[in-house]
């Protein structure tokens, strides 16, 4: 096997992140696009993790995973609140910044 | 003497600025003869010595073997140069070189400038005429203007006068001639213009200076193109010496010496009263009769007869009077004499026929040098400064008894109360009108005579013009004589003669009348005397016999018979006419009423050739006038429009300026920089749409762009 | 290894590898929001799978539990308490798609340059005995050199957890 097949795709899923980040309306659907991004960063590591034959990409892909869930859990509370406020989580209607 | 010949007029010029000082102080103002009188006679004084002394230079250089040896006095010396005079020189003329003194004034790139004296024969005889006329004049001035308003002031001028005419005539270069010129025409302005409280007489000293003023301009022309002619030579000079050296040796090529000439010519006219610059003379006799006696007929006049004779090898060769039979010096002499004795005859101011008088004879005189009579126009210039004087003087006294008018028509039968005045007066007219044996016989015969055969070919029409005018002068002298001492007195009161200050100069005058042509006289004449020697005194002693030797046509008149005898022919018959017309009264009287041409004639003669109005009227009016108009004219349309129009158009320009640049283009710079702030702001603003998604895609798309140009390009 | 060995690994990548893209893409271009989680859980499962490929067993476990266990579980409860429409709705893509596909397709292809680039020859270390000590290796290594991040992250953990109760309070 070959690193760059794990490393391309990684960089595919990437790109479909950031796509989705850029690109869906409903701020849970962007969140979800970032947690994409993650999980390609993820992959990445532990490919380099094999390719060198060190512990340390998979310790570090753990400590991702967890400040990943915690930042869901924020970014969603946040998103409670915003719909709280707003009724709506359209990222469309969040212009109050405008100017 | 003939070394310090400079203290002749030295002397007066002292008493000049001493009257000026002290003259006030003398007498109460009316004392400043007593300076002026004293001046004046040792200047003549002095002239009689250099006049001795030049006579003595002549002889000593003509080999006489004769010295005055052991004279031990005075009247033995002058024994013996009597002696020598009389049994002089036969076998021909000797020359003799002026003595010439001169100082460096100041040097300028080469050019000397110097101020000297040249004496010869003709100065000495021109220091002598002056001075005694001078003398004399002052004597009778000093009872004429007595009691005048400003007795001081008159002879500090007559003294000036004097100075001035003095270094003129002993002028050593021709700068020297001009400051001498000038300062007679400033003496004369003042005086003239003595009583100038009336306008009449301020306008007449201020035309006769502006006159002369015209003529002076040929004369500075004049002295320039000799200057130039010199030059030309080698010589660089303004010295009158060198300047007829050349001329005579043909070293000045004779375009030069003709436009020299005829410069000269023209200052001539305006100084010596030639036609067409003549108008000045009789307005100039609103000054004192002793002023015209002294200015207007004796010397000042005669300064441009004189500057011709001294400067005569330039007129000689340059109108080529040795060779010709009529040239302009001699014409313009001609037609004067010719025009002077015709307006004689019109005008009833005794000082006015007089100052016709003297134009005509002036004429005489230019007439003389023009025609090559050389001599003989310096002996009539002699001569007629005698018998002139005294005729003004005669004139003065004449209008002393007559409450001083001198309206012919209000005089009349004097002759019984001034028999001195009366004598002296008619053997003065005598000798102008040229009567045997009178000293203008002698003078004016020789005048025809040159005219007659004085070079290669004569002159007959200058002979024509000559033998007309004599018969007119002794007609219009005697008309004179007529209306002022025959008849009954017309005027008011009693005449009475006049004192014997002013009687005595008149003897002086009419004695000198009568004497003066022995100094000339011609050699057959006096052959029977044996004092054939005396003959042509003034030939020997003035001619400029230097240039004899090289004027291969300069040759003087043999003296003749038949001349003199129609000479003589016409004075009387002028004398012969004029009696028949007054006394008898025959003749077409009133012909002027009756006859259209004879009336025409006369106001054309008393308006004086209307020569007067077209001087006035016609160049100066339309000077003051048109041209004057036409140029105010120009000034106020022309010249203050450009001034305008330049401060319009920069106002205009101004303003335009403000409105476009300054207002337009600075200011909108200005401003759009500010709105083209508002507007990128605006414009910029757009992208704070506030939306996280815009955001997020700006941030990643730069990302994506950076990573592209690290990775790929770089 | 054997010849079988490899051909098997290859294989099981390129379907696992399939089954991740589809699932992406379908992810980011639903409009029905819990098939988009659901196919979420796609994408994660793909992964773990993957990570046990790679021989990382103790990371696929992780993930299966956190990621699919909880994440999902999080972003369902969140997808309901933000009254997300049951069913498709329309419109849940943006206006600016086309610039968002541009701009991540530069991404990609920048990093799939750069990684072609470096890496493109290297091959994975060939493992011929296979020893199951990964799990004692990762503990040896958390609590060696990188103990100090492990109490970070608990503390972050902490941290959030307080943070999103804080948050999302209803008072």
């Amino acid at each position: 096997m070959f690193v760059s097949q794990f490393l391309l795709l990684a960089a595919f899923l990437f790109a479909v992140g950031v796509y989705g980040v850029l690109a869906r309306r409903n701020a849970v659907m962007i969140l979800m696009s970032i947690e994409l991004i993650l999980n390609a960063v993820n992959l990445n590591l532990l490919a380099f993790a094999v390719l060198n034959n060190a512990i340390s990409g998979q310790t570090f892909a753990l400590f991702v995973i967890a400040v990943a869930a915690a930042e869901v859990g924020v970014g969603l509370a946040l998103i409670l609140l915003i719909y709280r406020n707003r009724t709506s989580v359209d990222v469309n209607d969040l212009d109050l910044m405008r100017g | 003497m003939l070394d310090n010949a400079y203290l002749v007029p030295l002397i007066p010029a002292v008493s000049f600025v001493a009257i000026l000082f002290f003259g006030k102080r003398i007498k109460g103002g009316q004392g400043a003869h007593w300076i002026g009188i004293p001046a004046v006679a040792s200047s003549w004084v002095l002239s009689v010595a250099v006049l001795w002394q030049w006579i003595q230079r002549v002889e000593d250089a003509g080999g006489e073997a004769e010295h005055a040896q052991g004279a031990s006095t005075m009247v033995d010396g002058v024994r013996a140069l009597l002696t020598r005079v009389t049994e002089g020189a036969e076998e021909g003329h000797t020359f003799v070189g002026a003595v010439i003194n001169t100082v460096d004034w100041w040097t300028i790139d080469g050019v000397d400038f110097q101020v000297g004296t040249l004496v010869d024969g003709l100065s000495a005889i021109l220091l002598f005429v002056v001075s005694s006329v001078s003398l004399l004049v002052h004597v009778y001035s000093s009872e004429y203007v007595k009691g005048d308003r400003r007795y001081t002031h008159y002879f500090a001028f007559l003294s000036l006068f004097t100075a001035s005419m003095l270094f003129f005539v002993l002028a050593e270069n021709t700068i020297q001639m001009i400051i001498g010129w000038e300062l007679v025409g400033v003496c004369s302005y003042v005086l003239i213009g003595h009583w100038w409280e009336e306008k009449p007489n301020a306008d007449a000293a201020l035309k006769a200076f502006l006159t002369n003023r015209i003529g002076d301009v040929g004369l500075m022309i004049g002295v320039v193109v000799l200057y130039w002619g010199t030059r030309e030579a080698g010589q660089n000079t303004f010295s009158i010496d060198t300047i007829n050296r050349l001329a005579a040796s043909g070293e000045i090529r004779h375009l030069i010496l003709l436009v020299g000439a005829l410069c000269l010519t023209a200052a001539v006219m305006s100084k010596s009263g030639q036609f067409p610059l003549h108008t000045w003379l009789p307005d100039a006799m609103a000054g004192p009769t002793p002023v015209s006696a002294l200015i207007h007929a004796a010397t000042m006049v005669v300064a441009g007869v004189y500057m011709v004779a001294r400067l005569y090898p330039v007129f000689y060769e340059g109108l080529s009077i040795g060779t010709s039979s009529i040239n302009v010096l001699a014409f313009v002499g001609g037609f004067t004499a010719l025009m002077g004795a015709a307006l004689a005859f019109v005008h009833w101011d005794i000082k006015k026929v007089l100052a016709y008088s003297t134009i005509s004879q002036l004429g005489y005189m230019v007439m003389a040098l023009g025609v090559g009579a050389w001599t003989a126009a310096i002996f009539h210039l002699v001569t007629h400064a005698f018998f002139k004087a005294g005729l003004f003087l005669g004139a003065g006294s004449v209008s002393h008894a007559a409450h001083h008018t001198f309206d012919l028509r209000e005089m009349g039968g004097l002759r019984k109360y001034m028999p001195s005045t009366y004598w002296t007066f008619l053997i003065c007219s005598l000798a102008l009108a040229g009567v045997f044996p009178l000293a203008g016989f002698w003078s004016k015969d020789e005048i025809l005579v040159g005219a007659f055969r004085g070079q290669d070919n004569g002159y007959p029409l200058m002979l024509a013009f000559g033998l007309i005018v004599a018969l007119m002068t002794a007609a219009y002298m005697f008309r004179v004589i007529y209306y002022t001492f025959h008849g009954e007195y017309r005027g008011h009161g009693v005449p009475h003669e006049s004192p014997r200050t002013m009687t005595v100069p008149l003897w002086c005058f009419a004695g000198l009348a009568i004497v003066a042509g022995v100094v000339n006289l011609p050699a057959p004449v006096l052959e029977p005397f044996g004092l054939e020697g005396l003959a042509h005194r003034i030939e020997t002693y003035a001619e400029p016999i230097e240039f004899l030797e090289q004027f291969d046509s300069f040759t003087v008149a043999d003296p003749s018979l038949g001349m003199a005898i129609l000479g003589t022919v016409m004075a009387l018959a002028g004398i012969g006419i004029a009696y028949l017309w007054f006394w008898r009264g025959l003749g077409p009287h009133g012909l002027t009423e009756r006859n259209r041409v004879a009336w025409h004639g006369y106001h054309f003669l008393e308006n004086r050739y209307f020569l007067d109005h077209l001087y006035t009227g016609v160049i100066v009016g339309s000077i003051k006038g048109p041209i004057a108009r036409a140029t105010y004219w120009f000034n106020q349309n022309v010249i203050d429009a450009v001034v305008d129009a330049c401060g319009t158009y920069s106002t205009r320009f101004a303003r335009w300026l403000y409105r476009n640049i300054d207002q337009g283009v600075i200011d909108r710079t200005v401003n759009a920089g500010g709105e083209g702030a508002e507007l990128s702001g605006a414009g910029l603003r757009k992208i704070q749409t506030g939306r996280i998604q815009q955001y997020g895609a700006l941030l990643f798309g730069a990302a994506a762009v950076l990573a592209v140009v690290f990775v790929i390009v770089i | 290894m054997t010849l079988g060995a490899m051909v098997a690994q290859n294989v099981f990548f390129w379907v696992i590898a399939v089954v991740i893209a589809v699932a992406a893409i379908r992810m980011v271009t639903t409009n029905n929001v819990v098939h988009a989680a659901l196919y979420l859980v796609g994408v994660l499962a793909g992964l773990a799978a993957n990570y046990i490929l790679l021989a990382a067993e103790f990371v696929a476990i992780t993930q299966v539990l956190i990621y699919i266990g909880a994440v999902t579980v999080l972003f369902l409860f969140g997808i309901m308490l933000t009254r997300a429409r049951i069913g498709r709705e329309r419109g849940l893509t943006a206006r600016q798609w086309p610039i968002a596909v541009l701009v991540s397709a530069m991404l990609g292809g920048v990093i799939a340059y750069a990684v072609l680039d470096t890496f493109g020859d290297d091959e994975l270390p060939v493992r011929d005995s296979f020893v199951a000590d990964n799990t004692q290796q990762i503990s040896d290594s958390i609590f060696g050199p990188y103990l100090i991040p492990f109490e970070v992250v608990s503390v972050l953990l902490l941290a959030a957890l307080v943070g999103a109760i804080v948050l999302a309070r209803r008072d």
